[in-house]
């Protein structure tokens, strides 16, 4: 029989929680196993660096990368990485677009030092230490990988085949997208073009969202403490900010659903460069303050004080694309 | 800096008003600051978010959206809505660190030529007051090889 592909799985700036949506494909876990080696998978195999070195260039087959860039370590991976792989996908949201570890990028290094290291509250840490890149201590000199000023996603430090969204991506999906590619290895089978985002639809979150929907007309926004939202009507007709208009499906709409307004996992939609922009643009137009005929501060006083109810519109639009967003960080001076 | 800064304003007028008080500035040639580049567009409600944070991530130092008077929309309400979407990327600006003059929002009737180049002079002073955004450069590919120094003082309690 022939060598079986390879499979590896790496994590670097996420919470791990895409490593458990793979193993929760249950039963279907075997079936992975059946078809592919693993090479390298930390969270369940015990493979070293020194390991994947070892491999000839494009040894492993597949490489699912979850995470964002956030240090050097993980640049320094990814790149290791890319090279032994035929195929990297962007797997979760981290590695796509960033996630929760680029909202990050809304402050500076500096900022999140000191509130890790210096100002936190539950903290004892009198000589104020803070963790250096290099440190000569009597044994000799000791490094850690350093900290990054901005989060990037994995395409911003590597070539990228595949993106696969999601926080984390849906099992339904990674088995499709497994899938596709082992169907392409066994029986070859046409594989998406380079750079498709795989495991989704092409429709908004709106689309698979069964709760009932007419004009929206919002004079105020809740954050999700501040109300119970009425069963089975639309959470952006109740003013909870629900991200659904400027989010790609895939998922069923598993969160508005539930009564949790949509967080915006899955990206943005197809043509869309920035999924907060179209998020700000679609909660512009609901905003049911002003009419034409007001004078011009009256209107201005009624939009600004809908507007005053959206507590943190840069964190909550770009909750997960902030790495790939237009801007990509904010502007910070200092320490603020 | 040896050359003055020129702010470069990137300027969305809409075709009924705003664009029309930029021609009459130009017919009745009122001098005025060469610094806006303006693109005509139908409404200021067509006005994408989208479109102001790309002018600023490649390179304008600021943006200028200018439309009709409230009340005076060629389309009843479309600067209605420009508003809604200004105020809150206004909000969402700041966060993002961008300063409040880089951002504005205009009204020019087709015969207020005057006011339009007095309010792209005015933007114009207040941006080379700023400096340049350069957002690219200074913002995203900024600070990696930012290193704390060994010491720190240690931050009193608060």
């Amino acid at each position: 029989m022939a060598e079986k592909p390879k499979l590896a799985m790496y994590w670097s700036s996420s919470c791990g929680g895409c490593e458990i949506s793979v193993l929760n494909i249950h039963e279907k876990i075997l079936a992975v196993d059946e078809v592919f080696d693993i090479a390298f998978f930390p969270c369940i195999a015990d493979f070293k660096k020194k390991d994947v070195e070892a491999y000839p260039d494009e040894h492993i087959t597949l490489c699912l990368w979850n995470g964002a860039i956030r240090n050097e370590e993980n640049e320094e991976m990814a790149h290791l990485l890319r090279q032994k792989s035929q195929f990297m996908v962007a797997f979760g949201s981290c590695a796509y677009e960033g996630c929760i570890p680029a909202l990050a990028n809304l402050t500076s290094k500096e900022a999140i030092y000191n509130t890790v290291y210096r100002n936190n509250p539950t903290l004892d840490n009198p000589e104020g230490i803070i963790p250096l890149t290099s440190v000569q201590v009597a044994e000799g000199e000791l490094t850690i990988p350093a900290f990054y000023h901005t989060v990037k996603s994995l395409d911003q430090v590597v070539d990228v085949d595949y993106y696969l969204p999601g926080c984390p991506p849906e099992p339904e999906q990674i088995w499709a997208v497994l899938q596709i590619i082992v169907s392409a290895l066994l029986e070859g089978t046409p594989l998406p073009p380079k750079g498709s985002i795989v495991g989704v639809s092409d429709v908004a979150v709106c689309e698979e969202c069964d709760l009932k929907k007419s004009e929206k007309v919002i004079s105020r926004f809740y954050r999700p403490y501040e109300i119970i939202p009425e069963a089975g009507v639309c959470l952006l007709e109740q003013g909870i900010v629900c991200m659904g208009p400027a989010t790609r499906g895939g998922c069923g709409a598993l969160c508005p659903t539930v009564g949790m307004g949509c967080r915006g996992c899955y990206g943005p939609m197809p043509g869309v460069e920035d999924q907060g922009a179209k998020m700000l643009s679609a909660i512009a137009s609901v905003i049911g303050a002003g009419h034409e005929s007001m004078e011009e501060s009256q209107l201005e006083e009624e939009i600004q004080a809908v507007v005053d109810t959206i507590a943190d519109p840069a964190g909550t639009f770009y909750r997960f694309s902030m790495a790939n967003s237009l801007l990509k960080r904010a502007k910070v001076n200092g320490s603020n | 800096m040896s050359e003055k800064f020129e702010p470069v304003i990137v300027g969305f007028l809409c075709n009924w008003c705003s664009y029309r008080a930029a021609d009459l500035a130009g017919t009745a040639r009122i001098k005025y600051a060469p610094n806006m580049r303006p693109i005509r567009v139908m409404c200021s409600g067509r006005v994408d978010p989208q479109f102001v944070l790309k002018a600023l991530r490649e390179g304008a130092d600021g943006v200028m959206i200018a439309g009709c008077h409230p009340g005076e929309c060629h389309y009843v309400n479309g600067n209605i809505k420009a508003m809604r979407r200004f105020y809150l990327l206004k909000k969402m600006l700041t966060q993002l660190g961008v300063e409040e003059e880089r951002v504005q929002l205009v009204w020019a009737s087709a015969s207020e030529g005057i006011l339009l180049a007095e309010k792209v002079d005015q933007m114009t002073e207040s941006l080379r007051a700023l400096g340049p955004l350069n957002w690219d450069e200074e913002v995203v590919q900024c600070c990696n090889e930012y290193e704390f120094a060994e010491t720190l003082p240690v931050l009193e309690e608060t």
